[in-house]
């Protein structure tokens, strides 16, 4: 196994200073295209994400709240600057490694939930263990389905499943291999508003049970308000970096950097 | 990761088939190919292998070791004493001889025509007193035991509706006689002699009939009990005279059996040639088929990247994929190539070539070649869209409408293509223009640089698709309205596909071009050939055309009353300064008026002076052997007399079609040179009409059925109508090809109909009918079979013009037969509209709401 991927105690240590950090992005730039039709998505990022934390991103659109998750998640590469996945820097890995470090370390939610239309629920959770060629541990994976709710949904394929229901097979899936981190990218985003509640119950669940660290880009102030952590983006830097905030705080704070 | 793969398949099963189908067609022909000449084989060695079932040894001739032309020179019969030499050596249990001849006894069918179709008439001459050496069975019936009597093979008595106790009119080397059929047979465990027939005499009488008085062809041995057939064999060579040749049964039907295999390999070889053909262009279909797919599964992949699948993993599901679908239509493929097999046969006998055949014989060699090749041949056409789906990034899984990324060496392509056309080039140049090259690294070299133009041009076509689709899409745009104009449009869209997708049709159509155009200057060349040499009114020749007939019948022709000259043109194979070459025997002072030379180096005048001992021989073997006017030669019989010749003319007959042999010599020193003294041709000038004539002659060789009297004009119009036909088993050969692209254009409507779901419904939602969705896909689909029709007609022509050029020594005409042409053309648009049909009607079918809603 190659040692670079596996944060040892020392590297842990010098790369996270000793604190509970699992995402590192520092001085993070990124751009899209070559000369006048250039454009800024990024201009100097940095922000840690901590252990079991519920990050949330939050912006308007064009604010670079996806590209910035693009490029935590290892999707993109950053223009300039570095990132650090549990306590990995992602600047020199190739393609062989960065893959190894998604089996390990990442886990994804989509907001088209990305399931493969022709496997199961089942089968759909259980994708990223067999594609790294590993076994769930059964009893631990019969009550992954239970907290998600899909025990009795598991033979369904995707098309017989309802948008919530398929976004909970995306978010056991996302669970399923005890990824260091989970990025979703607007995973209520293409759903109605009370499945979307139920949606982020149970993100908000997960991190709390099993206190799986989870960075979600949305743009909906009530899915922010359930987060440790809200980070709002505008015109491609951090425009402010709020706690626990209600959905109320959320919103204003949204307006006051729209207005600004 | 193995199960996704299999699943997705699983979950396309109607597109994996309509895939499979492009592979499944090049596969049955190839296994069809091997089951037809497996079973060709089987039953020729049958044949043999019966045949010398009981016979420890066999005595025969020294062959003369000659052939020409792919045809062997029989060895020329023994005298009847050796048979008593033979049965004086003390370990001889048994021997009794037997007279044997492949071309001179026909049967007559009821209207007293010499039953032929292009296959061996034998007349065997058995002593029926040993029935261990006789090689056939008797179905019905008996043996014959006099001069009156006769057995036929089992598959004329049936084809004829002859029973035991008819009368049958069998020609030989005499006059046309009556015999009473005494019995029926056939050579065990075989089906079917294919167009062959026999007839079997007593042993005299053989003789009699076939100028074989006092001699045989072949002695089989028995030995005594303890004796085994090596020591049998010892015993006679230490017996014999060393001109025969003494061999175990074993030995001689091995010997004969590869003789034919010659013959099976070359129409085996001949037929793979057409399924290697086919798969080629099934390659395009399976690489073009699952080009689009992936591209399709762009998003799919790239969640299979973020969920940790790697660019191997990503790599081993398509090529999964593409062994699911190799394997799937590989043993479809195995098992239509049964049915084919009867096809092929078919086929044949359409053109009159019969060929003898048993049980269909389905070997594991066919499993094992047909499975390799198809599976092999899918997962190589599948190797690139496989690498090109590693290429997907993970980041594509949360891009809308992600398409597949540019391949690293896209621009690089054009560079290619151009390199594939150079390296084609270099080859075609190569393996046409220089001498002192195997005939097989020649055809190797022709077959790979014609394949590298094929895909060079590919390569090239998606820059030419945007001009090539506005010209052929002009009458889409004219007739289709705006259907036609989006017609055009999605043809546009996506360049490489419908690149891929023309170039399968254009190797198809490529190929049928070159034929035509090829085949339109051989047919000219054929034509003029004949027509500078013959001067005669009427023609006689064996009712095949090419094998030699009995010379009593120019001596009939000589009592026909508007008979003004009658001469006759023998011929036989003989070695001549070293080589197998055939040589005619002429009346030299009767010759021109049947036949015109074109003098190189001497006139007319010449055959006067040719004496016994003279001979003109052709320019192109005067030059090979640096033959001069006045050198002399040495000529070699296959009985094995030696004539010393002299060169009196060097003739420049055309090197396409001489209708005369390397040397020709009188017909006095030919005779005395010569066992065999039979006629290619008579011809005969006649006062009046050559019409009016014609029936007189046939009146007078009515006595020699297998004399086939023709007017000058009906045997150029007979030899061109050969021709012609060989030509249309090519094109069927070559319609399977065409018929592989029609599933490529399919393949590529269905999908791009899938992928274009949403839009569809949208242009159904703003009022298009159903009607002008169909017409859509329709022009689609014609304006890619016509980019394939553009291609590949020029392709074809230069293809042509180039093998033209390389056979510049046979002086071919070049010749662009416009109307066929034209007729590809049509073909092309038919292909188009065709190939349509099921995807216009899935488009039509959309419900529009559904189609919107389409995720």
């Amino acid at each position: 196994m190659d040692t670079r991927l596996e944060p040892t105690a020392s590297s842990n240590a010098a790369s996270n200073g000793g604190s509970d950090v699992v995402v590192r992005g520092h001085e993070l730039t990124r751009r899209f295209g070559e000369g006048d039709t250039a454009v800024d998505a990024l201009r100097g990022v940095s922000l840690d994400v901590q252990r079991g934390q519920l990050t949330a991103v939050m912006g308007p659109s064009g604010s670079g709240k996806s590209t910035l998750m693009h490029i935590l998640a290892a999707l993109d590469r950053p223009t300039s600057g570095h990132v650090t996945i549990a306590g990995t820097p992602l600047g020199k890995l190739n393609d062989t490694e960065v893959t190894k470090l998604r089996r390990e370390h990442i886990g994804f939610v989509f907001q088209f939930f990305n399931l493969l239309p022709m496997l199961t629920a089942e089968e759909n959770v259980l994708l990223p263990l067999s594609i790294a060629g590993e076994k769930p541990e059964p009893d631990q994976f019969e009550e992954l389905l239970q907290k998600v709710g899909l025990t009795d949904r598991r033979k369904h394929r995707p098309s017989e499943l309802s948008g919530g229901q398929q976004q909970r097979v995306a978010i056991a899936r996302a669970l399923v291999s005890r990824p260091t981190v989970v990025f979703a990218d607007e995973p209520t985003g293409n759903l109605d508003s009370k499945t979307g509640g139920e949606i982020l119950e149970l993100m908000r669940e997960s991190v709390d049970s099993y206190g799986q660290t989870t960075m979600m880009v949305t743009h909906e102030a009530r899915a922010a308000a359930i987060a440790d952590r809200v980070l709002f983006l505008a015109d491609g830097v951090i425009a402010r970096d709020l706690g626990r905030a209600s959905t109320h705080d959320v919103i204003t704070a949204m307006d006051e950097i729209t207005s600004q | 990761m193995i199960s996704v793969a299999l699943r997705g398949l699983a979950g396309r099963k109607f597109r994996a088939l309509l895939t499979a189908i492009a592979i499944v067609l090049g596969v049955a022909m190839i296994s069809g190919t091997l089951v037809l000449t497996d079973t060709i084989d089987r039953a020729f060695t049958r044949i043999f292998v019966d045949s010398y079932a009981g016979t420890d040894a066999v005595v025969s001739a020294k062959s003369p070791d000659l052939s020409f032309e792919g045809e062997s020179v029989a060895a020329p019969p023994l005298p009847e004493e050796v048979l008593d030499q033979v049965r004086k050596v003390p370990s001889v249990g048994a021997a009794v001889g037997s007279v044997f001849e492949d071309s001179a006894v026909k049967i007559l069918d009821s209207k007293g025509e010499p039953i032929v179709k292009n296959a061996p008439t034998f007349g065997f001459g058995l002593d029926s007193s040993v029935a261990r050496f006789n090689p056939l069975e008797l179905e019905d019936g008996r043996w014959p035991t006099s001069d009156r009597e006769v057995v036929i093979d089992s598959g004329t008595a049936e084809d004829e509706g002859f029973g035991v106790g008819d009368r049958v009119s069998v020609a030989t080397l005499q006059p046309v006689r009556d015999f009473q059929l005494v019995g029926i047979a056939q050579y065990g465990g075989v089906e079917s002699l294919g167009g062959a027939t026999f007839v079997v005499f007593d042993i005299p009488t053989a003789q009699k009939l076939l100028d074989r008085e006092g001699k045989l062809d072949a002695i089989s041995v028995a030995a005594r009990d303890a004796t085994s057939p090596d020591e049998l064999v010892r015993d006679l060579e230490g017996a014999l005279s060393d001109t025969v040749k003494v061999q175990t049964g074993v030995e001689q039907a091995e010997e004969q059996s590869e003789e034919v295999g010659f013959f099976v390999t070359f129409i085996r070889y001949f037929l793979l040639t057409f399924g290697a053909i086919a798969l080629f262009v099934g390659a395009f279909v399976i690489f073009n088929t699952l080009s689009i797919t992936v591209a399709q599964r762009t998003r799919e992949l790239a969640t299979l990247r973020t969920l940790g699948a790697s660019r191997r993993q990503v790599l081993g599901s398509v090529l999964l994929e593409a062994l699911v679908i190799g394997a799937l239509a590989s043993v479809i493929g195995l098992f239509s190539g049964l049915a084919l097999a009867s096809g092929l046969n078919a086929l044949f006998k359409a053109l009159e070539i019969e060929l003898p055949t048993t049980g269909l014989v389905f070997s594991l060699r066919t499993v094992i070649v047909a499975l390799v090749v198809g599976i092999v041949v899918t997962m190589l056409a599948g190797l690139a869209p496989a690498l090109r789906a590693t290429r997907v990034p993970p980041i594509s899984a949360v891009r809308e409408g992600a398409t597949l990324p540019a391949s690293r060496f896209a621009r690089y392509w054009p560079y290619v293509a151009a390199l594939m056309i150079a390296l084609a080039g270099a080859l075609l140049g190569f393996s046409l223009f220089v001498d002192d090259i195997g005939t097989t690294e020649r055809l190797l070299a022709i077959a790979v640089g014609v394949l590298a133009l094929f895909v060079g041009v590919a390569l090239m076509s998606p820059k030419l698709i945007r001009p090539l689709a506005t010209i052929v899409g002009w009458p889409a745009r004219r007739i289709g309205g705006a259907a036609g104009r989006l017609a055009q449009g999605n043809s546009l869209r996506n360049p490489g596909r419908t690149a891929a997708t023309a170039a399968a049709l254009m190797i198809g159509i490529a190929l049928v071009t070159f034929v035509a155009v090829l085949g339109a200057g051989l047919r000219d060349s054929n034509r003029d050939a004949i027509e500078s040499q013959i001067r005669a009114d009427l023609i006689l020749t064996s009712e095949d055309g090419y094998t030699e007939f009995v010379a009593g019948a120019s001596d009939a022709a000589k009592t026909a009353a508007p008979a003004r000259v009658v001469t006759e043109v023998r011929e036989e194979t003989a070695r001549v300064a070293g080589s197998a070459q055939n040589v005619s025997g002429i009346d030299p002072d009767l010759i021109t008026t049947g036949y015109a030379f074109d003098w190189k180096e001497g006139s007319d005048a010449v055959l006067a002076q040719l004496g016994t001992d003279g001979a003109i021989v052709a320019e192109n073997f005067a030059d090979d052997k640096g033959l001069l006017v006045g050198e002399s030669f040495t000529l070699e019989a296959p009985g094995g007399k030696r004539a010393e010749l002299t060169v009196k003319a060097i003739a420049d007959p055309p090197p396409f079609y001489p209708l005369l042999g390397a040397v020709t010599i009188p017909k006095q020193t030919f005779d005395s040179t010569f066992e065999r003294k039979r006629n290619r041709f008579v011809f005969v000038d006649v006062n009046g009409s050559p019409e009016a004539a014609k029936p007189a002659v046939e009146a007078a060789v009515r006595k020699y059925p297998d004399a086939r009297v023709q007017t000058r004009s009906e045997w150029i119009d007979k030899e061109d109508r050969e021709f012609q036909q060989f030509l249309s088993m090519l094109y069927v050969l070559l319609a399977l090809s065409v018929i592989v692209s029609i599933f490529g254009i399919i393949n590529t409507l269905v999908l791009s109909v899938f992928e274009r779901t949403r839009e569809v419904g949208m242009l159904r939602a703003v009022g298009m009918t159903r009607r002008q969705v169909r017409r859509m896909i329709r022009h689609e689909s014609i304006i890619t079979a016509l980019i394939g029709a553009a291609l590949g007609l020029p392709l074809g022509v230069f293809l042509a013009a180039l093998i033209t050029q390389a056979l510049g020594q046979f002086e071919i005409q070049f010749k662009v037969p416009t109307t066929q042409l034209l007729i590809f053309a049509v073909v092309a648009i038919v292909v188009g509209i065709v190939a349509a049909i099921l995807p216009a009607r899935r488009a039509a079918r959309l419900n529009v709401l559904n189609a919107l809603q389409y995720e």
